[in-house]
């Protein structure tokens, strides 16, 4: 067996064919990096500059851009209402799908198939497809133009997921925990938030990474709800100033620059649970 | 659980409840409804009369539609191609080497992370006459100037940046399951001298055939749910050539407020994406491969 081992191991030599390899896979990682530079260099300088050469870095470090994004633009008002929006889902949309997941994943009951297939055929309803009747009903309630209006569909558009994955997760936890607790007198609730949820922390983390993410960087429902510049996440405000300004290349460099930047700090900070929320859907299904 | 059925049902209704609610109120009352509504004229406010299947007969005549629904499937195949095949080969090349690894995992996985209208933007500048990107590498080749963005290419403009952001997504998703394949299947191999390119072919992509099936199944699907890159680069112009369905329904639901006849567009994409589907699992029926 260890024999076996040092065979499938040896053979380390870096020859041509390695090298080849190493030159395409750093081809396909400049064509990732690269247009961030090429952004991140231009919205250093103005719109003249950019036009006669956008190539070259900038000679000095021109802020006005940014100055502009933030003052007139009110580019952190942007921010302040993506997080409002997306930081609600993400807090609706995991503890109600964890309460369903509990029960899904931890009891039998008449109906428990049907909501499952119910849950799972829900992940193939496009938002394309409901969108128009929301959007009465929404106008009906005198949520349109308002973050509760984005919020509410949101969250029901990151359950079917969230559920999917934490009950498939709380299926795997050993029932004699719960059974340890049952037996020292804890109810319902307290098996929930005591016993099952600790367990479940890692599976919250990548469901919470993934309403999240999908939330800051959904355009589509802010687009139809939400009416005033005030009340703009991130994304809808980048839309508005490309048609307003859409000549002033140097503003939208430094507005695409504000809006990547945190997420790709958060991204370097929690690759890890970022990697495993987006793709988790894929791996399990 | 013990405790008395009484009560345990009760916790079972209030622990489902708010999620049910969410699901019904917000995606299947409004799916029914959009079903119902595209058998109406409406306006979206005032006006509503039901007009039969008049909207299906619209929808059948319009040349835009037939365009989108001509788009979505050339996107489709570039992303089957292109965005599978390329993330597939990269996953096979990054596996083979020994350093550098967590590199690539973590570079190709940055276009995932940022919004697709940040990227469109993006991709709007560097195709862009004046600053663009790509004329500043014609300048630089000493070639003239160009319009990127004409009515022949505009599918192929809006596609490479759909294709090109996810593939980092495919790529992990390949890698992690090649990573999976037990070491005692290449031993065996390498002792019947079957190595690099061959092994490849032969071993590795065999092995990891359902995860290339869902791979092109959840691409396939994401093509439906394209919008905010087409959007911004292109608002579907010029001419509506590079136009997408979901867009579509949006420009005839808010800006000619046809809600009905919108309605009736959402119902086509419902209707792909399940026949499209349908369509990918039977071509690759999936094994069940135990190693």
């Amino acid at each position: 067996m260890s024999k076996k081992k040092v065979i499938g191991m040896k053979k380390k030599k870096f020859g041509i064919g390695t090298l080849l390899i190493y030159i395409f896979l750093s081809l396909f990682a400049i064509t990732t990096i690269y247009p961030m530079i090429w952004v991140v260099q231009n919205a250093f300088k103005t719109s003249n500059d950019i036009m006669s050469s956008s190539f070259t870095m900038p000679t000095s470090l021109l802020w006005d851009n940014f100055k502009t994004a933030i003052v007139r633009m009110n580019i952190f008002k942007g921010y302040a209402n993506s997080l409002i929006i997306s930081g609600s889902v993400v807090l609706f949309a995991v503890f109600f799908g964890s309460l369903a997941s509990f029960i899904l994943a931890r009891f039998e009951f008449k109906g428990r198939k049907i909501i499952k297939t119910l849950v799972i055929g829900s992940l193939l309803i496009p938002i394309f497809a409901t969108i128009l009747p929301v959007f009465r009903m929404l106008l009906s309630w005198k949520l349109i133009d308002t973050h509760r209006g984005v919020i509410l569909p949101q969250i029901a558009n990151n359950l079917p997921f969230t559920i999917m994955l934490l009950t498939s997760f709380m299926e795997t936890i050993p029932k004699e925990l719960e059974e340890a607790g049952v037996v020292e007198g804890a109810n319902a609730w307290q098996v929930f938030s005591r016993i099952i949820m600790p367990i479940t922390k890692p599976a919250i983390a990548t469901t919470a990474t993934f309403a999240f993410l999908w939330s800051y960087n959904d355009l589509f429902t802010s687009l139809i709800i939400i009416r005033s510049k005030a009340k703009f996440p991130i994304n809808r405000l980048l839309t508005e100033i490309s048609s307003q300004y859409g000549t002033d290349y140097g503003l939208l460099c430094a507005v695409i620059v504000l809006i990547i930047v945190p997420v790709l700090t958060v991204y370097m900070l929690a690759q890890n649970q970022i990697v495993e929320g987006m793709t988790a859907g894929a791996v399990k299904g | 659980m013990r405790g008395n059925k009484r009560s345990r049902n009760i916790i079972i209704v209030l622990f489902l409840l708010p999620a049910l609610i969410f699901l019904v109120v917000f995606m299947f009352y409004p799916f029914i409804m959009n079903f119902i509504n595209s058998f109406y004229k409406s306006d979206g406010f005032l006006e509503s009369t039901f007009i039969g299947l008049d909207n299906y007969r619209r929808l059948l005549k319009d040349d835009t539609i037939k365009i989108a629904v001509k788009n979505t499937y050339e996107i489709m195949l570039y992303v089957c191609v292109f965005e599978v095949g390329i993330a597939i080969i990269l996953a096979c090349m990054v596996d083979s080497i020994t350093k550098g690894q967590k590199f690539f995992r973590t570079v190709y996985f940055f276009p995932i992370v940022i919004s697709a209208t940040a990227i469109g933007m993006m991709f709007k500048l560097v195709y862009s006459y004046d600053v663009g990107l790509l004329n500043s590498i014609m300048e630089a080749l000493g070639q003239e100037r160009r319009n990127w963005i004409t009515v022949k290419s505009a599918v192929k403009m809006v596609s490479i940046p759909i294709v090109w952001q996810y593939i980092g997504f495919y790529f992990i998703i390949i890698l992690t399951a090649i990573k999976q394949i037990p070491k005692e299947l290449y031993e065996s191999a390498h002792l019947d001298g079957i190595n690099g390119f061959t092994k490849t072919i032969y071993i590795t992509l065999p092995l990891i055939r359902n995860v290339i099936i869902t791979c092109l199944i959840l691409a396939i699907n994401g093509v439906l749910k394209v919008f905010d890159m087409v959007l911004v680069i292109t608002e579907g112009g010029p001419l509506n050539k590079s136009q997408i369905l979901g867009l579509y329904m949006y420009k005839k639901a808010f800006a000619d407020n046809t809600f009905g006849y919108a309605a009736t567009i959402s119902v086509l994409i419902v209707v792909l994406g399940l026949l499209t589907i349908f369509i990918v699992n039977k071509i690759f029926k999936k094994d069940t491969i135990t190693y």
